[in-house]
């Protein structure tokens, strides 16, 4: 029998098929595989305990009214609200406050300050709020039930529950309605070897150079070299949790 | 169980079915309300990052303290040989077995991921107090199963007496560990004292008789039946003593945290300048909880049914906003995240004193864990023999 494509002279059924579904995988599958893989490659080195991320924030630097802190950890994490603050997430925000002995104000991002001993990671029953090796506590998106014990735990108010549906989440930000979050240091950016998390990168460029993030085992990094210059202290230190965020000037 | 002390629920067909499908329709419009809060998400309800915890888990904690409390009736006749108690013992432990399936099924609907229940059930990590509450939980399920069967079946009724020791043993264990959710909180004012635990074990001890109560005169309404005047003056002294332990109790955990510097400003806010949370602790959980119900049962030297029914009522209206109190006031106050400073702004709130208004789902949620374990009770009692013929 006589092909139908041969009315068109070039091309069969089969043909048109075979070309359609090739057209389609390089226009749209074969990028997103690219930046799948990408995104999903692993450090090429095991999360060891030999390095500990810190962070040290200068309160002295903090200024009042800048948010660029805020915009890119919600850029980098694609956090994003529904014009109802009290169920939005927060995974940084800023606090003014006013010293009851000399009356001083200041102004600091506040964040998950990622404990050494985590009342939230004791706390949770599956084991989904988990600190790893190097220090970061964070929340396994697969095993949270969304019970919210670790919230009632965190004397910090760091994390926030996903009260809503989301949409457009972004590949290196796992997230979902009813599990937990906070922050993580930009873990993904990290393990893919950054050496910055967004929030110090926008204080950086916008802000007043607030934050330094490093290796707290490396005398040489960045975040040891800030707190050489303005030794700070943890928040709560009565509760002992050792808390790997540290502040100068207040 | 001895043939012939026991009988079945004696009810009009038609009686039976209408309380059957009235309390059917609260268990699936609860269903309705924990679909629709799972399928919207949370912020539907009155809950958000500030009060994390609601009107659910006062439903919830309510109704697993009330599930280990109301075993003390059974506890009374096996393991303090308390013979007057033996024919109340099974509808007790009908009435534990059903609370605590009530209470669960509003805590695990209320969870952000339910459909990850089976993660809660295969992945623990052992220090934490509520993966420990997940074992007490279900285990006292199985307990209480295994010591319905050693009351109602006469061949094993031997073994009901080590059975009821052991169960006795787990629920004082189940409810230090429901109080120790709140009392292991480093972090929050309202919290972090052992107290909890005796507290927590103290109030089960008189919801579980009111609620007994409760039930029981009201099926002996329904059947035309009679409590004895004798057995009406026994629950009459276990709520009075009941009540003196839970005012101890309360006024020993506040003097603690009064005295622990750090939790000063805490009871202040609570007992002084906190509005309706104070408003909800000196008339809720004081007035009505305790003060009412000790002047009704003291003054009143007509111990008749209808008035310690009103008064055991009263008893669990009062145990419901001390559990409230204590969960939604806990939350109310904000975290003391820098001792030596005044906050004076924040975007997420960390300055103001929380408000909370429950929306209608928690409130159908609840509900229906409520009419849930009454159901049970009314499938119960109609199919096996669990009504003392003679008390």
């Amino acid at each position: 029998m006589k092909s139908r494509s041969n009315h068109f002279g070039k091309i069969n059924r089969r043909d048109f098929l075979v070309k359609s579904i090739s057209a389609i995988a390089v226009v749209y599958i074969i990028p997103n595989i690219i930046e799948t893989s990408i995104a999903a490659k692993q450090k090429s080195e095991k999360v060891s305990s030999k390095t500990k991320w810190g962070m040290h924030i200068d309160v002295t630097k903090c200024v009042d009214g800048c948010s660029a802190c805020i915009q890119a950890c919600n850029d980098e994490n694609g956090l994003y609200g529904f014009g109802r603050p009290e169920t939005d997430p927060q995974w940084i925000r800023k606090i003014k406050l006013r010293d009851l002995k000399t009356n001083e104000i200041s102004v600091l991002p506040m964040l998950c300050q990622h404990c050494e001993n985590p009342p939230c990671c004791d706390v949770c029953p599956t084991g989904a709020s988990f600190k790893r090796e190097d220090g970061i506590v964070m929340v396994n998106q697969h095993t949270c039930i969304g019970c919210r014990y670790c919230m009632m735990a965190c004397p910090f108010k760091a994390r926030s529950f996903v009260h809503e549906n989301l949409t457009m989440q972004l590949t290196n930000s796992p997230r979902g309605k009813g599990c937990v979050e906070s922050c993580n240091f930009c873990v993904n950016k990290i393990d893919h070897g950054s050496a910055y998390t967004a929030c110090e990168e926008a204080c950086n460029k916008e802000g007043g150079g607030v934050i330094s993030f490093g290796d707290l085992n490396d005398s040489k990094s960045k975040v040891n070299a800030a707190i050489k210059k303005s030794p700070g202290r943890r928040l709560r230190v009565d509760l002992k949790l050792k808390q790997k965020v540290t502040y100068t000037g207040i | 169980m001895k043939p012939g002390l026991f009988s079945r629920f004696i009810i009009e067909q038609r009686l039976f079915w209408s309380i059957f499908l009235g309390l059917g329709f609260f268990v699936l419009l609860g269903i309705f309300c924990a679909h629709y809060m799972e399928t919207e998400g949370h912020y539907i309800t009155g809950m958000n990052n500030q009060i994390i915890w609601g009107l659910p888990h006062i439903f919830a904690v309510f109704m697993i303290i009330i599930s280990s409390g109301v075993l003390n009736i059974a506890s009374l006749s096996s393991v303090f040989d308390k013979e007057k108690y033996k024919p109340l013992a099974p509808l007790s432990g009908l009435i534990a077995i059903s609370y605590l399936i009530g209470g669960l099924a509003v805590l695990v609907l209320d969870l952000g991921r339910p459909d990850r229940l089976i993660v809660a059930m295969t992945t623990y990590n052992f220090k934490s107090i509520f993966a420990w509450n997940i074992f007490l939980y279900s285990g006292f399920f199985l307990v209480l199963l295994i010591y319905l069967w050693t009351m109602l079946d006469y061949e094993i009724k031997k073994y009901s007496k080590s059975m009821g020791i052991f169960a006795f043993v787990w629920r004082i264990i189940l409810t230090t560990g429901t109080g120790s959710i709140f009392g292991f909180l480093v972090a929050r004012e309202a919290y972090a004292t052992a107290i909890l635990a005796p507290l927590f074990i103290v109030m089960s001890l008189l919801y579980g008789v009111a609620i007994y109560y409760a039930y029981h005169s009201s099926i002996c309404w329904l059947n035309k039946t009679k409590i004895s005047q004798t057995m009406l003056d026994n629950f009459k002294k276990l709520m009075i003593i009941f009540l003196f332990t839970n005012l101890y109790f309360l006024i020993l955990y506040h003097i603690t945290n009064i005295y622990i510097s750090k939790h000063l400003d805490y009871e202040i806010f609570l007992l002084v300048s906190g509005g309706i949370y104070t408003l909800l602790f000196w008339v809720g959980q004081f007035l009505i909880g305790i003060v009412l119900p000790l002047i009704l049962l003291i003054f009143n030297k007509n111990n008749s049914p209808l008035s310690l029914l009103i008064t055991s009522k009263i008893i669990l209206l009062g145990g419901l906003f001390a559990v409230a109190v204590i969960i939604i006031g806990g939350q109310a106050y904000p975290l003391n995240i820098f001792p030596d400073h005044q906050i004076i702004e924040s975007a997420f709130y960390d300055n103001v004193i929380h408000s909370y208004v429950p929306s209608i789902y928690e409130l159908g949620l609840g509900i229906g864990g409520l009419t849930l374990a009454t159901l049970i009770i009314l499938i119960g009692i109609a199919n096996f023999k669990f009504i003392p013929k003679d008390i």
